[in-house]
């Protein structure tokens, strides 16, 4: 038609009145830490704030064994914590990581004590390891398939766990008292020290690894951020999101089966006691939701929930340190968590 | 008061000089003096996009003015809520309605502001109070009846009886009967007469320009966020309104017609199809052809796209992509070359919080990764073509919510156009776009069709249909009920067809 050119872009005359580029481009820093994203940094900066801090304040904390021994003893919380990290993006959250935990702990103990010898060992470790993949895919199917808010199915999941776990555990118990899985080639596991470092270390270090790879790097990882990012726009787009969804449970339940694995070979002693299985829930949720995470989902990264993990670890660590009563150790904690989810909530408001 | 309130309404005089606002620097609505008589009904008419809703919500407090005034009885406002402009007598009934459908009719009426005899709810008072506002507004609506269970028009009541218990003078109306029944809609008229004569003020937002006609007072056309003229609806006529409406000729708002080959193969064919809210379907679009899907909102235009696409269950009938069956689920109907263009773009389309890059690729990883591993280059480069393929510029790792609705939608397209598609639907692919984009948006859409794919684009902007389409369908409850072509394609047609047989279409 003769007048489409209406709608053609106005003629280049208009646009020689831009102005000029400024003569000598000086470095503007007020302008540069504008363009930071401090959002998605936040959790760097207390983070390195609190390691210069407990640097300076106690010459103990930098030593080579001290942070070995702090890596060490996260290792098997770090598993899960990455790994629950994809839970949380994809629009899921798993309150039964703990109690898996457990679960899996005494599974593994039970038939090291009962088959006993190097194929009990490997036949513990397997099955500790797969009673976890299994808790999960059936949290996993409850939260989508049943339509079960995650919430609730984990919550109700993790008290039917620890209630299979009192049951199992009976049958590894020599009277009462705790499993004990003193055997040598079992606790090889967490006692070797390839180049300097423990083997649990070692394996958190591969398994955040390659967490963090296949969130960034992989189709999969894609699927998880778009499912809970806008699980409608994921289905429209030809995504399968209920099956997504259930393979970031079965990741998560499988890394507390591998966590209840290395931590029983670390111990190696499995004490009765629901708090342990609440407590690492919750530290698992604290680092994940430290490290800038959302819980609302389709946002985050697995190095972030490290850094959260670590974080409080670290405070942890320092408090003892610094001979701090431990009685301070959850206020300041649960205090960081409200900052840090308040920072995220305020920063969200400010920009629409 | 330069008039004295003759039923008993407070009067509200409401005037804007020169106000304007800009979204992200592109300007929405400038200049604009209004001034909005007491007990008259004002009509605001214009295309989509032209800043009637954005006029209102400034009127309604939810927008405030970038410049210019606002004054309400002679003396200068700012509203910085809704809230405040609802103080001040100022209510807006929406299209989606704010009810809370577990209440009843009355505590809907009054919600906020019950009655309250100790901390409790006066039951007997708030029953007594919603009798005297149902009175007066002469509507017979139960006051214990639950408001999830009433039909659209019944909603649309409690809404006004609320608006009205809040003691508003001025009461918006965006398009109130777009989803109304011929019967319902012509309830809803008396309605707005009623409280015109009443001494309120309403400002009627429609695209019915019958209807406009037939209520308003005054009638005030907005053009590109300008207003081009405010007169008496007696001195306007339908054609007067288009002509201000558009101040253009259709053609240069639509790109031409592919020429649409009548012999061409048929690629989308649909037999008997039943879904939820789709009851027996059946049409054909060959390749190259346009094919309008036309009809009210809630008729069961999305759902035959879902059901096509495969997002719905399938519960009868065939969708066959070049003669072969496609399956009832999205993988595979995306494998046989359909895609959809959803309605929603924030709901349905994009990841919001994402980059624009992952928004393109996300239903075409596969070409990008091996075996699930995504290759960064290959992807950055695919993204990168189609962008360019649909005109949006900049990097594409910003995310996706930075963009405007109207290069929200052509990543949408550059997600489709990743894979040689055979069939496009594009629901509603206009929606929330900006008159500028539109025109890029009409353009994507014919040139898919010029390509040889087959295109089914529903919209309830009839004047789009026509502008875009060969051929339309018109759906009514589920079913097609009535075929246009050539000369017969007329918004006449269109309209009658849709609006037809009022007993069978309200839902009672």
């Amino acid at each position: 038609m003769s007048n489409d050119t209406q709608l053609s872009p106005p003629p280049a005359a208009t646009r020689a009145g831009s102005s000029p580029r400024p003569p000598r481009p000086s470095f503007d820093l007020g302008a540069y830490l504008k363009n930071v994203p401090w959002r998605s940094i936040a959790i760097v900066v207390p983070f390195l704030a609190v390691f210069i801090a407990l640097a300076i304040g106690s010459p103990a904390f930098t030593s080579v064994q001290n942070i070995g021994n702090v890596l060490d003893r996260q290792s098997g919380i770090l598993i899960v914590a990455a790994a629950a990290t994809l839970v949380l993006i994809a629009g899921g959250i798993d309150l039964s990581v703990g109690a898996t935990y457990m679960f899996t702990a005494v599974i593994c103990g039970t038939i090291i004590v009962r088959v006993g010898g190097e194929a009990g060992v490997a036949l513990g470790i397997a099955a500790g390891i797969l009673a976890g993949l299994v808790v999960g895919i059936i949290n996993g199917v409850i939260s989508t398939y049943l339509k079960i808010n995650p919430l609730i199915a984990t919550l109700a999941m993790s008290f039917i766990i620890l209630g299979a776990t009192k049951l199992v555990s009976q049958f590894g118990k020599e009277g009462v008292g705790q499993i004990r899985v003193d055997v040598p080639e079992f606790r090889w596991l967490a006692l070797t020290k390839p180049l300097g470092v423990s083997l649990p270390t070692w394996i958190a270090f591969v398994v955040l690894v390659i967490l963090g790879i296949v969130l960034w790097r992989t189709t999969f990882g894609r699927y998880v951020y778009a499912a809970g990012g806008n699980a409608e726009a994921a289905r429209l787009a030809g995504i399968r999101v209920n099956l997504v969804r259930i393979a970031t449970f079965a990741l998560a339940g499988t890394a507390a089966g591998l966590a209840g694995v290395i931590d029983l070979a670390r111990t190696p002693s499995v004490p009765e006691n629901d708090a342990i299985a609440t407590t690492l829930t919750f530290t698992v949720l604290a680092g994940i939701v430290v490290g800038g995470t959302s819980i609302l989902g389709g946002a985050g990264a697995v190095w972030r929930t490290v850094l959260g993990i670590l974080f409080i670890a670290m405070l942890y660590n320092g408090f003892t340190l610094l001979r701090i009563d431990p009685l301070f150790q959850g206020i300041a904690l649960g205090v960081i968590i409200l900052v840090a989810v308040g920072f995220d909530a305020w920063s969200k408001l400010r920009r629409s | 008061m330069p008039h004295s309130a003759s039923v008993g309404a407070p009067q509200l005089l409401v005037e804007l000089r020169g106000v304007g606002k800009t979204f992200g620097g592109l300007s929405v609505l400038s200049g604009i003096h209004l001034r909005l008589e007491p007990g008259s009904v004002h009509a605001l008419v214009g295309e989509n996009g032209a800043g009637k809703s954005t006029l209102s919500k400034i009127i309604s407090g939810v927008y405030s003015a970038d410049s210019g005034t606002l004054l309400i009885d002679d003396e200068e406002a700012s509203f910085s809520s809704p809230r405040e402009a609802l103080d001040r007598g100022i209510a807006t009934i929406a299209q989606e309605l704010a009810l809370v459908p577990e209440l009843s009719v009355a505590e809907n009426v009054f919600l906020g502001r019950e009655p309250r005899r100790f901390g409790f709810i006066g039951r007997r008072r708030l029953k007594r109070d919603y009798l005297e506002i149902a009175r007066r507004t002469g509507f017979d609506l139960p006051a214990d009846a639950i408001v999830g269970g009433m039909r659209t028009a019944d909603q649309q009541k409690v809404e006004i009886m609320r608006a009205l218990a809040r003691g508003a003078s001025l009461i918006i109306m965006d398009e109130p009967t777009a989803a109304l029944s011929a019967h319902d809609t012509e309830l809803l008229h008396g309605v707005v007469r009623q409280l015109a004569a009443e001494g309120h003020t309403v400002l009627l937002i429609s695209h019915f320009l019958s209807e406009v006609l037939e209520l308003a007072d005054t009638v005030t056309i907005l053009r590109d966020g300008s207003l081009i003229r405010t007169r008496a609806a007696a001195e306007e006529t339908e054609a007067s309104l288009i002509e201000g409406m558009l101040g253009r000729s259709l053609g240069s708002v639509f790109p031409e017609k592919p020429e649409a080959d009548a012999r061409g193969e048929v690629v989308l064919s649909v037999r008997d199809l039943v879904a939820p809210g789709v009851y027996g379907v059946s049409f054909d679009v060959r390749a190259g052809e346009i094919v309008g899907l036309a009809g009210l909102v809630g008729a069961g235009r999305s759902e035959i796209a879902h059901a096509i696409f495969g997002a719905a269950p399938r519960n009868a009938g065939t969708v066959a992509v070049d003669g072969v069956e496609a399956p009832s689920s999205i993988a595979g109907t995306l494998k046989r070359g359909i895609f959809l263009l959803p309605e929603s773009r924030k709901d349905q389309g994009l990841v919001l919080g994402r980059p624009i890059r992952d928004n393109v690729t996300l239903s075409n990883m596969d070409e990008v990764a091996i075996g699930g591993w995504v290759f960064a280059n290959a992807e950055r480069r695919a993204s990168r073509s189609m962008l360019n393929r649909v005109t949006v510029a900049g990097d594409d790792r910003r995310p996706v919510s930075a963009l405007s609705g109207g290069n929200q939608q052509k990543v949408l397209f550059g997600r489709a156009l990743q894979r040689a598609r055979r069939v496009l639907i594009a629901d509603e692919p206009t929606r929330g776009v900006d008159v500028g984009s539109r025109r890029a948006i009409y353009d994507l859409i014919v040139e898919q069709a010029a390509q040889g794919l087959g295109v089914l684009v529903i919209s309830s902007d009839v004047e789009e249909v026509l502008g875009l389409a060969h051929r339309v369908l018109v759906v009514r409850g589920g079913t097609i009920v009535g075929e246009f072509e050539g000369d017969a394609m007329t918004e006449e047609n269109i309209i009658t067809a849709a609006f037809a047989d009022p007993i069978t279409n309200g839902s009672v």
